[in-house]
């Protein structure tokens, strides 16, 4: 259980619509970028992420061996690490290396693009939901509390047995349709406060349509909160894709990821550690630097944080 | 006065280590209350009375600090030297303090039963039942209607002058010899504010409490205290008794908040205010800290602190107009100075 | 009070019956049916099927299935599991009540190791202490269960041979004493129970410090301490009892990511628990095991938030008129 991961949790948490309803202001980019950049250990988060997404689209070039050439089964078999591999080889004498590295580009690509996707869906969704209001909205939070209820693991794979094995586009967009209900939540909540507030009154009374209002009022309200939880989210996807590959239902087997080199290495873990070891090193150099990107972005975009004038 | 000050504060610094620079919020006060007396400190925020108040209790917390040189002796003793167990053994006990704002200073999940008598419960070890039957006894005594169902209600079931009723029933539990109220009425409106003072006046003519009553409202004063303290910038700069205050104010702050106080029944074109603004603890100015504001001042105030001069019986003003009386001639209008208007009879501190 | 858990019931029961017809319609909209794909079922005549079909109510509209779905539903009834061959509710019910106790254990642990935690942190805020220990708990929280799992069975079961390596009961259970019969349980139960408990106390640690932190200046707590109360009642007492709401909350809203960690936790122990059946059931294709464990899980959760709701509703008498 990890709220700094839990998308519905850490989007749930009150501090960050209340700021918002309480009628403090979103500092503006420049203040936030400065307050940003100066908490380092946020900063150090970026750089991993930064690193990593290099990495990811340099695959080609970084990476000193093909990840799915079985360079010599029966000698280089399950070799430990050393200049030469610094990573190792698994049983079937694949450089865990750039395996690593590879598995990096699928990885991040789902996570990216499904968060993207689920962000997406999720502040359309809470949006109109937030501002219709009535009974519509009863019905829409309802209908939305309802499949956070379901445990996204279990549901995804539910959908996994029955539609049958997913590619990796495929599971893009099962993650981005498991996961944009937390972000409908918040966003239902940022945007009722955002209505109630005093200049938004003004523009209707100045004759501003809804169309206006929504998106020069209240939606970049909307879009500091929902960054910070994307990028919690990323983290936390990136896990859960790694988690269903190792259980067989996430990305094709010859595809290298994360997941499935945890699969591969599980087999023989206490033997030959180094799999699961790198493997897991890389996933917790991800998911810990979106933490700190996301605990950064709160803190500098949270408008408690303005001094007084 | 034969009989000795119940309370008397003696050069209290209390200085604040901000990365800002250190906040001189209290620098150097002084000041006596006498037993079954009321005190009125009065100033504008900023002016360090909330905080002399704190100090007292000692609650003031890092990044704020006492200086060592400050004295506050009561019943013999100096709080300063006490040690934890000692502090806490007067707080809520033998001074109590009624805290602003009352919305927020109950804990919303505890009774209101609950809250007061656990001051019984600290202090006096009483048993949950004693302290739960002193509790409804104080809630009758503050003027609560049906004080046993609402001991076992909410703060938030209960309206802002009840929830500062409450607060004062807290305070009484223990019969202290001293009740510090800090602005206990800014928060609520007219009618419910002039409830709660007569409330606080009846509770001190019948157990005989002290209390020292801070607010920035000069209408407050009038009605409840027999002394005044004026604090600006830190300091005490003018004490009388309240009488005296009202008709012959000698410090220029003092008339500047007299003459600002809009009256009934009076032809006023606009509001007098007070020109310039408070300046920062952290840079007092040199000399007499009123001075970039006062409508007198001239080089000596620049250049030399005023201490506090004896007007009269009980009549303290730190103003160098005490020794230079004829300088009082105003060299500034109202329309070539910032105006900042002084806050009275209304507005939050 | 009555009311609210009324309400809370009335609102967790909806949201049961659109997960159900959600999983229903999910099903629905799956490429071919239960009997199209499974190994079995592509060895056997057509005829045959197209019988299994009739009988199953397949061929007939999707409202009449949707009401037999519900019907069958209410009376337990989920179905054929191929894997288990037998009745998909009772591998079902045999393994629910290992993936409870497992959460189960798991949150407790979780919980107190993690609210002490916090509020010893947020005691000594700024201290080295509370820095490392900051730091600490926000490289666990990070961790993926699975990964942390097969760290723990590698060290403490493999290298150390403190803790059997999977199961929960060892081959020789029956065979045992009372008295060894329940060592030998906790013993199987110590390593997954511990990764989830650390995954919890680590987060739960960070929310709660943070909680304490906001709550400590509050005007209340100044009350309290002018009124005489000391630095630690203040802290246990007067804040703690504010400072738990939130965390009430956010564990409410973290139980299907608990139960989804517990999948895997299951897996890298061979725990029989609910979560190990769904993803046996995902390789052996057995839809009515794995539609199953969705709505059992999902029944939990709600069960679960249900509890929470009233908890916080204990813990903050505000929330009781909403």
């Amino acid at each position: 259980m990890r709220p700094s991961r839990f998308d519905a949790a850490a989007l749930h948490d009150a501090s960050v619509p209340a700021q918002v309803a309480d009628g403090g202001t979103i500092p503006p980019a420049r203040v936030a970028w400065r307050a940003f950049a100066r908490d380092r250990s946020a900063v150090g988060g970026v750089i991993i992420l930064l690193l990593l997404a290099v990495m990811a689209i340099l695959a080609d070039h970084i990476a000193p061996y093909n990840p799915r050439a079985l360079l010599d089964p029966i000698r280089l078999k399950n070799v430990a690490p050393s200049l030469d591999f610094p990573f190792g080889t698994d049983q079937f004498s694949r450089d865990v290396l750039s395996r690593v590295i590879h598995g990096a580009r699928v990885s991040l690509a789902v996570a990216f693009l499904s968060v993207i996707a689920a962000a997406t869906v999720g502040t359309a969704y809470g949006a109109i939901a937030g501002y219709i209001g009535g009974w519509i909205d009863s019905a829409m939070m309802r209908f939305v509390d309802a499949l956070l209820a379901i445990p996204r693991v279990l549901l995804l794979i539910a959908v996994a047995t029955l539609w049958g094995k997913v590619d990796v586009v495929g599971l893009v967009v099962l993650l981005g349709v498991t996961g944009w209900f937390g972000v409908s939540r918040l966003v239902r909540s940022l945007v009722i406060g955002a209505s109630e507030d005093e200049f938004v009154t003004a523009a209707r009374a100045l004759g501003a349509g809804h169309i206006r209002i929504l998106t020069l009022h209240i939606l970049p309200q909307v879009a500091s909160p929902v960054l910070v939880a994307a990028t919690l989210a990323i983290g936390n996807v990136v896990v859960i894709e790694s988690g269903l590959t190792f259980l067989g239902m996430g990305v094709p087997q010859d595809t290298p990821s994360w997941g499935g080199l945890f699969r591969d290495g599980m087999d023989a873990y206490t033997a030959h550690w180094w799999v699961p070891l790198f493997t897991g090193v890389a996933l917790v150099a991800t998911v810990l630097a979106a933490n700190l990107v996301a605990d950064g972005l709160r803190q500098a975009l949270s408008p408690r944080q303005l001094p007084a004038r | 006065m034969t009989q000795l000050p119940l309370l008397t504060v003696s050069d209290l610094r209390t200085y604040f280590y901000t990365g800002a620079g250190v906040a001189r919020a209290v620098d150097g006060v002084s000041f006596d209350i006498a037993a079954g007396e009321t005190l009125g400190i009065v100033g504008e925020s900023g002016c360090g009375k909330s905080v002399t108040a704190l100090s007292i209790l000692r609650l003031i917390q890092r990044p704020g600090r006492i200086e060592p040189g400050s004295r506050i002796l009561f019943e013999g003793q100096d709080l300063l030297t006490l040690d934890d167990a000692g502090i806490r053994r007067v707080r809520g006990n033998r001074i109590a303090m009624i805290f602003q704002e009352p919305m927020t200073a109950l804990n919303p999940v505890f009774t209101v039963g609950d809250q007061i008598a656990e001051v019984a419960r600290v202090h006096a070890s009483a048993s949950r039942r004693d302290a739960w039957s002193r509790a409804v006894e104080m809630l009758t005594l503050v003027g609560i209607p049906a004080p046993a169902e609402r001991a076992s209600q909410y703060p938030h079931q209960l309206s802002g002058g009840m929830r500062q009723r409450v607060l004062i029933a807290m305070a009484l539990v223990m019969n202290p010899a001293l009740i510090i109220a800090d602005e206990p009425t800014t928060a609520l409106d007219v009618t419910i504010q002039a409830q709660i003072l007569e409330l606080l006046a009846d509770l001190q003519q019948r157990l005989g409490t002290s209390i020292a009553m801070i607010t920035h409202d000069l209408g407050v004063i009038a009605e409840v205290a027999s002394r005044v303290v004026v604090m600006y910038g830190g300091e005490v700069v003018e004490e009388a008794r309240v009488e005296t205050l009202f008709a012959e104010p000698h410090h220029p702050y003092t008339e500047g908040l007299l003459h600002a106080m809009p009256r009934v029944g009076r032809r006023q074109e606009r509001l007098a205010v007070i020109p310039g603004n408070v300046p920062p603890p952290t840079a007092w100015p040199t000399g007499c800290r009123f001075r970039d504001r006062c409508a007198y001042a001239w080089e000596r105030c620049e250049r030399e602190h005023p201490p506090l001069y004896h007007i009269g019986a009980g009549h303290v003003s730190r103003c160098h107009l005490a020794d230079e009386p004829e300088r009082r001639t105003p060299k500034r209008t109202a329309a070539t100075a910032t105006a900042t208007a002084v806050s009275v009879g209304g507005g939050p501190a | 009070m009555r009311r609210f858990i009324l309400r809370r019931l009335l609102h967790g029961v909806a949201v049961i019956f659109i997960a159900t017809t959600l999983s229903f319609f999910l099903v629905h909209l799956a490429p071919g049916d239960p009997f199209s794909s499974s190994l079995e079922s592509l060895a056997t005549d057509p005829r045959v099927l197209a019988a299994r079909r009739a009988a199953y109510g397949l061929d007939r509209p999707l409202a009449e299935q949707y009401v037999r779905f519900l019907t069958r539903l209410v009376t337990g009834d989920l179905g054929p599991s191929i894997l288990a061959a037998g009745p998909a509710e009772d591998a079902l019910a045999a393994a629910i009540p290992n993936t409870l106790v497992l959460m189960g254990t798991a949150l407790a642990l979780g919980l107190i190791a993690g609210v002490a935690l916090g509020a010893w942190q947020a005691m000594r805020v700024g201290s080295r202490a509370d820095r490392a220990v900051d730091t600490a708990s926000l490289v666990v929280a990070s961790l993926p269960e699975f990964w942390l799992g097969l760290l723990l069975l590698l060290l403490l079961a493999g290298k150390f041979r403190l803790f059997p390596t999977g199961g929960a009961t060892d081959y020789m259970h029956d065979l045992m004493s009372p008295g060894e019969r329940i060592v030998d349980r906790l013993r199987h139960l110590a390593l997954p129970a511990l990764t989830l408990a650390l995954l919890s106390a680590a987060s739960i640690a960070r929310y709660q410090r943070a909680a304490l932190l906001d709550v400590l200046p509050q005007d209340y707590v100044r009350t309290a301490r002018a009124k005489g109360v000391g630095e630690r009642q203040l802290v246990w007492r007067h804040a703690l009892r504010n400072a738990l709401v939130p965390t009430i909350v956010l564990v409410g809203l973290s139980l299907p990511a608990l139960l989804g960690g517990a999948v895997f936790v299951e897996r890298v122990f061979a725990w029989p628990g609910m979560g190990r059946l769904a993803a046996d059931a995902y390789d052996a294709r057995d839809y009515p095991i794995v539609l199953g464990a969705t709505l059992v899980g999902t029944a939990l959760v709600t069960i679960g938030g249900i509890a929470t709701d009233v908890l916080h509703a204990i813990v903050d008498p505000r929330v009781r008129s909403r």
